[in-house]
């Protein structure tokens, strides 16, 4: 079946602006015409919808859109200009005259005299935003001041700032990185290579540590030249750098701005930079770098306000046809009357209608099959053996160590019901164990197939091979390290991404590949199974993730906003969501039915490599390199904890199955149990937290740790609970 | 601290000049210095692009090190062609040299030997991956329904040898770590293991010689013990605290060839163990009492033999962090210094510290030979206390001198007067002095037993015995049939004087005689009689080289260079081609006389010059 009505239309402003980025990205970049070619329909479709919202920044698209356009018609593409044209509904003579002009503009900027005031700089600009040039995104750096000013200019504004009101001065110094980087690249860009580099040297002391490996980029960067192509830059001019400050402290920056008659900066901050402005109590120091770190400040506060269907979907009703050999079973046991009760408390919770979930068929799933249903009625049966945990009862943690994996495991799966281990390796293989004493078998080929009786009772059993019963298989088929696995909730398929570019979707009945889906040009970092089968979501070095059906061979919807390489990608409990984490230090929330992005979550100070969703759908916990788990209320788009204690990368977090235990492995060979139920209980999201998001994090990261379990010299890169919440922990030991 | 190495990042870029060697290695010749500059600015900034998207791989790669596979898929992200191979160990296209004022860039080129490579055995095949999941732990969890480890893959662990002992010494750490709320639980044995474990310690304590020592060869030998050690060492440990309290010498012992056997099987790691190990070891050598009849029971060689097991043990397990050496050595002089210890205990002492080594003695036992000789004196001479404590003096003073005479032998110049010795070490020196004297002449014998047996070490191939045959003439028609030995064809080879082949190392023959001057012959015939039928042959042919001096005299210095090392002497003995001699009449026959001549001179001489030498071979 079809799952989304696919018409093109669904596609918002968001990805607009993305496709805008790679546009660019094109002309700059090495890459051939084709993707210009390619990339034309979805533009034309997106654009209809961009263009018709011309209300506020319909001139910034339009911008957008004729850039697009003349980049065609360099290419000599014409067809694709007339229907690129004729979709967004531009006169023919759009873009002639002024295409000639911007490009006398550009060499004009380029070639300005020294001498032009800042005055004039923004005039220049102002022509600037009419005229539609690819050049024009990086000829916004041609306004010019002279070089040897720009000291002058950040040390004046350094002196005040540090002379304002405590309060003010936490606030107001958020300026100086975004504006450190501008000044440093409109040095750069008009070559004033020395300026640049005393420019940097002099202050890159005095910008946040977390910045520290941005500006390790910035500073490799010292040519005009450097600044096509580089991903950095680009980020930095597509996107306006974030900040939140109050509205006194506004005002005292722009007082001071004007008395000063700081025409340079002024304008940096008014091209580059989107303040955030809000009423209220400045923000403290600690509550700035609770939220800062990302690569383009934080996120606006309008970004988190839509609505998220955060609760779970109903449970299918089951009958269930071998309860009753079950309850006989435990009748003789003779427990029947503890489990009763739990039963009716687990189905009358299914029943009810929870207000935050979605409705059952906002995007359609696939109906359940008949396995699908046995399989549910072994969870149950699972679950109601379940431990229940608590900062009293920890789990036991079972750890498998990869032997002999010569550092090349890159990636771990385990299926639902801890039956299968599948592991990526960075020799381009994936291979699955079944740790259980059923051995993994092939089906028999077509014609021993044909021999077989199709009547008989145990026809599923007679199809498979005996001769290839083994413990482990090994599936070959990429051509680069495996970087991301995953199992599809039936356990019939397997998912596995890797640098070569492409998802593979395994058969574990053959054995064999049965598809390849290509659309990451790069690498792809992660893919993660819809908890309810069918659906899959992969993001890569591409920036871009794409949700995909199995059946479809093209993806369904493409995510595209981060600015830096997608590193995790996870789906809500309840499939309408899927999350994913960055490189740029942001974790962003996608609406599958629309694609819109719904959250943007920063405070990271790394990229992020691990993310997990609560059992009841309203939390999220994210892990990056910085070696600290942060927690989210998805619903009020908010942080609402900070985990520290890891001294690395975290590869792995995972809830227990009750979420009462929140467990994170990383790469300093620890796993770390920490008390979910105390994280979020003791939240207290007023109305005011919940408007303006300025959260108070109380450190209380030693109260919540419940446990430190350190491996010998094994890397801890996946965890999984079991269904009756034994913690599996896997990695390769490094001898 | 960060902020300075940013600056200095800033500014790094590469060195003009290796632009200009690359350009030069291309062919560009004149580079201009701008140009460098331009180069080598933008080279370096792609560089750093490149490492910075390397990293990228390795954190997805879950690595803490970045490998050449980073660097390679970072160029392909950039659509660069990989490097192909990082074989060489150093990856440097070129060297530079200068000297004279001019600077030179060449290729290194080393020439490789081929056999070398072909003759290198192939590295091991790396092991398939495997996973593994502590046993216990599913144990520990009984409601699990997985099996995960399956013996199968336990046994196939314990075969990986070196790295076995890591990974179950990983899964060790692990469970301390995981299951701190648990109740450690102990190894559970198969129905088999648990046989077999009765067996064995069965056999060990039983009445039945044989089969003790089947089960202490099992013990020694078998790869699979490592799940029982901790019994065994339980049982070992236990079973000396039984006997010990009721003196069952025989039972001591039959447990302190258990241990010998456990550290001789060189599959099992008994450091986790020797807490309880080491203390029962120790019982057996200072314990009061070990028998019930002390004066008639041998325990000596209890104590003998478990001091020689904590000797091995401290040289085997002894670390900087555990310092078991030191431990033992202090526990075992402060029993000793302690004027109330009894003779048994007393006895154990030294014996163990003796064990350790002669530098152990040097320093420990050497200083107190005055003392200790005071004491047996007062037993051995004073009034008759108790016919116990005499036997132990007794057995103080043999072990001592037996121990110390060697060491003292070693340290100290000859001659060995007795005046001296009773100087030095009061009560005990005369006995030392005479024992000195013995292990002197004792170490000049063992060295030529020493020297005769190097002598059959090098006994010549069948070669040579062939061309010694001729020499002889002696053994006419058997030539023409050993010259069919493949080997011995070289020696007819019509040009003496080229090595036609790469000929066996052996050419030379070093003859070293101490003893007698008709032992001299009656020695080197034994070596060669062998293969040769010749009876009278002292000298040994060279099979290819011809310009070897025909006998050589080598005679070391006087005694006293080299202090108490007697002097060395040999005598080397080379003849050109025996072939040549033997079959081309025009090249010199070689007179055997002469060389048995010079060789016993050379014997006479050495005769009156060292009596009790010790000769080694000059190889």
């Amino acid at each position: 079946f079809r799952a989304v009505p696919d018409d093109g239309g669904l596609v918002d402003a968001d990805e607009d602006k993305d496709i805008k980025t790679e546009a660019s990205n094109d002309s700059w970049g090495n890459n051939n015409a084709n993707d210009g070619r390619l990339l034309s329909p979805s533009p034309g479709s997106s654009a209809s919808a961009g263009s018709n919202k011309s209300a506020a920044g319909a001139s910034e698209e339009q911008q957008t859109l004729l850039a697009v356009l003349q980049f065609l018609r360099k290419n000599k593409l014409t067809e694709s200009v007339e229907i690129l044209r004729r979709e967004a509904g531009l006169p023919e003579d759009s873009l002639e005259p002024k295409g000639a002009e911007s490009s006398g503009a550009g060499s004009g900027g380029a070639s300005g005299g020294v001498d032009l005031e800042g005055g004039d700089a923004s005039s220049l600009l102002t022509a600037g935003e009419d005229q539609p040039d690819v050049n024009v995104v990086l000829s916004a750096y041609s306004q010019q001041g002279d070089p040897a000013l720009y000291e002058v200019y950040y040390s004046g504004l350094k002196r005040f700032i540090e002379s304002v009101l405590d309060c003010h001065r936490a606030e107001l110094s958020q300026v100086f990185y975004p504006l450190f980087v501008h000044m440093y690249l409109e040095l750069v860009y008009n070559n004033h290579e020395s300026e640049a580099k005393a420019f940097f040297e002099k202050f890159s002391g005095d910008q946040e540590c977390y910045y520290e490996d941005d500006l390790r980029v910035l500073s490799s960067l010292t040519k005009k030249e450097h600044m096509r192509g580089n991903e950095t830059l680009l980020d930095f001019r597509t996107s306006k750098f974030v900040l939140r400050i109050s509205r006194d402290s506004y005002q005292l920056l722009k007082r001071h701005l004007q008395e000063r008659q700081n025409n340079q900066i002024w304008n940096i901050i008014q091209e580059h930079l989107y303040i955030d402005i809000f009423d209220g109590m400045p923000r403290s120091k600690s509550q700035i770098d609770a939220m800062s770190g990302s690569l383009a400040g934080e996120a606006k506060r309008e970004a988190n306000k839509a609505k998220v269907y955060y609760g779970l979907l109903k449970e299918p009703e089951i009958e269930l046809p071998l309860d009753d050999e079950d309850e006989e079973a435990e009748n003789e046991e003779g427990k029947p009357k503890k489990k009763k009760p739990k039963k009716d408390s687990l189905g009358s919770k299914s029943k009810k209608q929870d207000p935050n979930a979605p409705s059952q068929n906002r995007i359609p799933l696939p109906e359940l099959k008949d396995s699908d249903k046995l399989d549910k009625i072994m969870y149950m049966k699972e679950a109601t053996k379940r431990i229940r945990l608590g900062p009293d009862n920890l789990p036991s943690i079972c750890f498998y160590s990869f032997l002999n994996a010569y550092q090349g495991l890159t990636a771990v799966d385990f299926t639902d019901d801890s039956s299968l281990i599948a592991g990526g390796f960075a020799d381009s293989t994936v291979r699955v164990w079944s740790v259980t004493p059923k051995k993994l078998r092939k089906v028999k080929s077509a014609a021993d197939l044909n021999l077989i009786d199709k009547e008989s009772d145990d026809v599923l059993e007679r199809i498979m091979d005996e001769k290839t019963a083994s413990e482990s298989k090994i599936l070959c088929g990429h051509s680069g390290p495996v970087y991301g696995i995953s199992f599809s909730p039936d356990r019939n398929y397997l998912l596995s991404s890797s640098e070569d570019g492409t998802v593979r979707l395994w058969s574990l009945q053959t054995f064999t590949c049965l598809v390849g889906y290509k659309g990451h040009n790069y690498p792809v970092w992660d893919t993660q199974f819809s908890p309810h089968g069918y659906y899959f979501v992969s993001g890569g070095h591409d920036r871009v993730a794409r949700l995909w059906a199995t059946d479809h061979y093209q993806p369904l919807r493409m995510f595209s906003g981060h600015l830096a390489d997608v590193t995790c990608t996870r789906f809500h409990p309840n499939s309408n969501y899927v999350a994913t984490g960055s490189s740029d230090r942001t974790i962003r929330l996608w609406d599958v039915l629309n694609g819109n992005c719904v959250r943007i979550f920063t405070g990271h100070k790394g990229p992020i490599h691990a993310l997990a969703f609560s059992p009841n759908g309203k939390f999220l916990a994210s892990g990056a390199t910085d070696g600290r788990v942060l927690l989210w209320d998805i619903g009020h788009g908010l942080m609402v904890g900070e985990l520290k204690g890891h001294t690395d990368t975290i590869y792995s977090l995972r809830f227990s199955r009750d979420g009462e235990i929140l467990a994170s492995g990383s790469m300093d060979n620890t796993v770390r149990l920490w008390d979910a139920t105390k994280a979020f209980d003791d939240l207290e999201t007023d109305d005011f937290t919940a408007a303006t998001g300025h959260i108070h994090l109380q450190d209380n990261s030693q109260e919540l740790l419940l446990g430190t379990y350190m491996t010998k010299s094994t890397p801890v890169i996946h965890l999984h609970f079991t269904r009756r919440n034994l913690l599996l922990a896997a990695g390769a030991y490094n001898p | 601290m960060a902020e300075e190495r940013r600056q200095k990042q800033c500014s790094v870029i590469l060195p003009t000049e290796s632009m200009k060697a690359m350009a030069e290695s291309v062919g560009v010749g004149q580079l201009q210095e701008e140009s460098c500059v331009a180069i080598s600015e933008e080279v370096s900034y792609r560089i750093k692009e490149i490492a910075q998207d390397a990293l990228k791989f390795m954190h997805h790669g879950k690595r803490r090190k970045l490998t050449t596979s980073d660097i390679d898929n970072a160029l392909k992200l950039k659509n660069v062609e990989p490097l192909y191979g990082f074989q060489s160990q150093e990856f440097i296209p070129f060297r530079f040299a200068s000297g004279g004022g001019r600077e030179l860039h060449f290729y290194e080129e080393r020439e490789v030997d081929l056999s070398d490579i072909i003759n290198t055995p192939l590295p091991r095949v790396p092991l398939d991956v495997s996973l593994k999941a502590p046993k216990e732990q599913q144990k520990a969890e009984s409601t699990e329904p997985l099996k995960v480890a399956k013996p199968g893959q336990e046994e196939e662990a314990a075969i990986q040898g070196k790295s076995q002992g890591a990974t179950a010494a990983d899964g060790k750490g692990k469970e301390k770590g995981l299951i701190r709320l648990k109740p450690r639980s102990t190894h559970e044995l198969s129905v088999e293991q648990q046989l077999y474990y009765k067996e064995i310690t069965e056999a060990c304590v039983g009445s039945c010689e044989a089969k003790r020592a089947e089960a202490l060869q099992s013990i020694a030998t078998d790869p699979g013990l490592y799940q029982m050690l901790p019994r065994f060492s339980t049982f070992i440990s236990e079973g000396v605290r039984v006997n010990v309290v009721q003196n069952n010498l025989a039972l001591l012992i039959y447990l302190m060839r258990m241990v010998k056997a456990l550290m001789d099987n060189p599959t099992l790691y008994l450091e986790k163990y020797l807490h309880e190990l080491i203390p029962a070891v120790v019982t057996c050598i200072v314990s009061k009492q070990l028998c019930l009849r002390p004066d008639v029971d041998n325990h000596w060689a209890l104590r003998d033999f478990a001091a020689r097991l904590m000797a091995q043990s401290c040289k085997t397990f002894s670390t900087t962090t555990n310092n078991i050496q030191s431990r033992i050595t202090k526990t075992f002089t402060k029993s000793w210094l302690d004027d109330k210890t009894q003779w048994t205990t007393r006895y154990g002492c030294i014996a163990g510290l003796a064990e350790l080594g002669p530098d152990v003695i040097k320093t420990l036992i050497l200083p107190r030979l005055t003392v200790e000789g005071a004491r047996i004196k007062a037993v051995m001479e004073g009034p008759v206390v108790s016919n116990i404590d005499k036997i132990g003096a007794d057995h103080v003073q043999s072990l001592l001198l037996k121990h110390c005479a060697s060491v003292i032998a070693k340290i100290r110049p000859q001659p060995d007067n007795v005046e001296q010795y009773r100087t030095d070490y009061g009560y005990l020196g005369p006995m030392l002095c005479s024992h000195v004297m013995k292990a002197r002449t004792q170490a000049a014998l063992q060295a030529q037993q020493v020297n005769r047996t190097t002598l059959t070490i090098t006994q010549p191939r069948p070669t040579l015995s062939v061309s010694q045959s001729g020499l002889s003439g002696s053994t006419g028609p058997r030539t023409p049939s050993i010259i069919k030995v493949p080997s011995s064809l070289t020696l007819m080879s019509p040009r003496p004087g080229t090595p036609s082949q790469p000929s066996p190392p052996a050419t030379k023959y070093i003859v070293m005689a101490t003893s007698a001057g008709t032992a001299t012959t009656q020695q080197v015939i034994t070596l060669s009689s062998s293969q040769s039928a010749s009876p009278v042959t002292s000298t040994v042919p060279s099979a290819t080289s011809t310009l070897q001096p025909l006998v050589k005299l080598e005679s070391g210095s006087g005694p006293g260079l080299t202090g108490s090392r007697p002097l060395q002497k040999y005598i080397v003995v080379s003849l050109p081609s025996s072939a040549s001699s033997s079959l081309e009449p025009k090249s010199s026959v070689i007179p055997t006389s002469i060389s048995s001549t010079s060789l016993e001179a050379g014997m006479k001489m050495e005769r009156s010059e060292s009596p009790g030498a010790s000769t080694q071979s000059p190889h």
